[in-house]
């Protein structure tokens, strides 16, 4: 077992900032591996002190990609602070700002980060392995992430007023009615979008074949898997259960209230990473280590309420036996996700009531405490707050996806650099076969990553005795 | 005032142009009749003067100093320049130092978009704050029932402080202690929602620049200020007398 202690430099306070560290026996094997989040944010606790009803949007600005997720989850806990059931159109309009944001995201995360590994090779050219270079190569895959993302957005920006941090997600409610004009606009650009996603799966699903050894690495091992399920054990997105799956394929715990998270949910702290890992409480870590996100969410529902999602679903599930349990297949789940995002925004805006102008209940602070928990693109969200008796909040806890999947990110580079990395030399191709693995949960490192679409990733190789043999970043 | 004195009338220039004004009116007042901009916080019409923020400071010809606009009388003869590159430098080093004196952070506040603030810091250019921030650790009392007082918000203009004692007849407000301590208070520095002498009708929310009193459960960006009815009230009030 390594010995060395590897410092974390907090330099790197800027977003999306990971490094990793490769532990080597004497054989110059790879021994342990160590994926550092490098940052520190505090929101847990500059938010003390403040009003309550400052969390949504205040929690929203912990993130420009997934603004939304927070503001939802956030929102959620505020509501339950009031003691209010929010107004169902409420309900409604929140739950498809939600999947817009779903498929928003996972358009980013998709087309602009990963399809160039796909596309490009995961050996190709560093230098052109990037949304440009795909542009150049596959225009036509390009454009349809680009639109994708761009309709995601667009939907945001219709119900909310703006595309990043809108603040029209409140406690009790949402601030403003859907305008039949806004709808109307939505539901005309579905079909196109729809069109792209059965695409891109078709494309996919085709391509599949070439990744078998990636398949097999990329953090593909027995983990439970957790999400929010409907009240039919359906893809949910907004509300619901909360469900653990073992790798088998088997319910290990159901119908949990978000409210009780904790009673399921322990968090632990560790010396080289300032991300928390969760684990499942009644197996302790590491045996409670679970997944969440795209892949958890195909994973542990009994069936998609939507009809083309349902066919693809259930063309996923026939992946494996049990659970599918390869992280490579996140970018799978991802897309069969947007096509079900996209089908369901079109049924709620269909709905009779959607222009409904009562869209938010008023109230005062009525209980101390508040849980929101919502399914971010990443994964489970849960935000919870505690208040005093004018409403000031004394004491916040969050629970990001990226927490939930730090112990499966981290057993994934270990899977990927004890498969890739012979000797004491280290190939670029290996070091972005780790990215790739780290790229297919989607990670929110607070919750960013750079311009051109990559990690600033930093790859140490250390000698038993902790000797820095080579480093390597892009 | 007096009604029966004749009016005396002065006739001086602003930024080189000819105005005429009556004898007990200020700079400000002036300069605002005739559509020229000078920028003000602690200002409100209906209100008291106190030249607080320093914000509307001009240059006077022949003054030692820089004179605030608000409690300078016109006189004859006078020549005031109310825009320069030294104005401009000094008023927005004079936001500047609002911003860095507390906690202003525009896009989690429940006024942001309507913040008389921020706006002038938009008005007048201001793109940075060169000082370094205080941080100071400052509490929200939200024991009032409908209402928030947010001292990291606070800029201390008064106008709260006025609006209570000279429309409201309440004088629930006040300002304790000085410097950077210096707070505004309800009260003998009591929380707000125990506050005897409040009425809670809520002007002082109202004419309020800043986010620093806000209405409860007003989420980030949604509070705007009515003010309309203060010039009715003064009318009003004083019209009884």
């Amino acid at each position: 077992m390594p010995r060395q202690k590897i410092v974390i430099d907090p330099v790197t306070r800027i977003e999306g900032h990971s490094k990793i560290s490769l532990h080597l026996d004497e054989k110059g094997r790879v021994e342990e591996a160590y994926f550092h989040v490098t940052q520190f944010r505090g929101f847990e606790k500059f938010c003390e002190g403040r009003p309550f009803y400052e969390m949504p949007s205040l929690m929203a600005r912990i993130c420009g990609i997934c603004p939304v997720s927070h503001l939802v989850a956030s929102a959620k806990a505020c509501d339950a602070i009031l003691a209010v059931r929010i107004p169902e159109n409420a309900a409604r309009l929140r739950r498809i700002l939600n999947l817009a944001q779903l498929v928003q995201s996972h358009a980013l995360s998709f087309f602009y980060l990963s399809s160039p590994d796909l596309l490009l090779g995961m050996d190709s050219d560093p230098a052109k392995r990037n949304i440009f270079g795909v542009a150049e190569k596959f225009p036509a895959i390009a454009k349809d992430g680009v639109r994708l993302r761009q309709f995601g957005q667009q939907i945001i920006e219709w119900l909310a007023g703006k595309r990043i941090h809108p603040a029209w997600v409140v406690p009790g409610g949402v601030t403003e009615p859907l305008s039949a004009a806004n709808r109307d606009r939505i539901l005309e650009a579905i079909p196109e979008a729809l069109g792209i996603a059965q695409r891109t799966l078709d494309w996919f699903k085709s391509e599949m074949e070439r990744f078998r050894e990636e398949i097999r690495t990329f953090a593909n091992a027995p983990t439970l898997f957790m999400g929010l399920v409907g009240p039919n054990g359906n893809l949910e997105h907004y509300d619901g259960k909360l469900r653990f799956l073992d790798a088998g394929g088997h319910i290990v715990q159901d119908g949990v209230d978000g409210a009780d998270y904790a009673n399921y949910i322990a968090e632990m702290a560790h010396p080289w990473t300032y991300l928390k890992t969760s684990f499942y409480k009644p197996l302790g870590y590491p045996e409670g280590v679970y997944r969440v996100g795209p892949l958890a969410r195909l994973n542990i529902v009994d069936g998609c309420d939507t009809p083309r999602a349902s066919q693809e679903w259930a063309e996923f599930r026939e992946l494996d036996r049990g659970a599918v349990l390869s992280s490579f297949h996140y970018h799978y789940a991802r897309l069969v996700e947007i096509a079900f995002g996209l089908e369901k925004i079109e049924q709620l805006l269909n709905a009779p009531d959607i222009l409904d102008t009562n869209v938010r209940a008023i109230a005062n602070a009525n209980n101390s405490e508040g849980v929101g928990v919502a399914e971010a693109p990443r994964g489970t969200l849960i935000h919870h707050y505690k208040v005093d008796r004018d409403g000031l909040i004394t004491w916040a806890n969050l629970i990001i996806a990226t927490g939930h999947n730090h112990a499966a990110m981290n057993r994934g580079v270990l899977q990927v650099a004890r498969h890739f990395v012979r000797g004491n030399k280290l190939t670029e191709g290996m070091l972005n076969r780790v990215e790739a693995v780290i790229r297919t949960f989607d990670p929110c490192l607070s919750c960013s990553t750079h311009a051109d679409g990559r990690l600033a990733l930093e790859v140490q190789l250390r000698s038993h005795d902790g000797e820095l043999l080579d480093t390597q970043r892009n | 005032m007096s009604a029966k004195a004749p009016v005396r009338v002065k006739t001086l220039t602003i930024d080189g142009r000819e105005v005429g004004a009556r004898e007990d009116q200020t700079i400000l007042e002036v300069a605002t009749e005739n559509g020229i901009f000078i920028p003000t916080l602690c200002d409100l019409p209906g209100l008291s003067t106190v030249g607080a923020c320093r914000l509307c400071l001009v240059e006077v010809k022949g003054a030692r100093g820089l004179l605030p606009a608000c409690v300078t009388r016109v006189a004859e003869g006078m020549e005031v320049a109310v825009n320069s590159e030294r104005l401009d430098r000094y008023r927005r080093g004079i936001l500047e130092l609002l911003f860095a004196e507390r906690n202003h952070v525009c896009s989690v506040c429940v006024v942001n978009g309507h913040c008389d603030l921020q706006s002038l810091a938009l008005r007048l250019g201001m793109t940075h704050v060169h000082f370094p921030y205080q941080y100071p650790r400052l509490p929200v009392d939200a024991s009032h029932e409908r209402f928030v007082v947010d001292h990291n918000r606070c800029i201390l203009c008064a106008r709260c402080v006025r609006v209570c004692d000279e429309i409201e007849g309440a004088h629930t407000w006040d300002i304790m202690s000085r410097g950077v301590d210096c707070r505004v208070i309800t009260d003998l520095a009591q929380p707000w929602g125990k506050s005897e002498s409040c009425t809670g009708c809520g002007k002082c929310v109202q004419v309020c620049p800043t986010g620093a009193l806000s209405e409860k459960g007003k989420s980030v960006a949604e509070m705007s200020k009515r003010r309309q009815f203060l010039p009715y009230l003064t009318l009003m009030r004083e019209g009884r007398r």
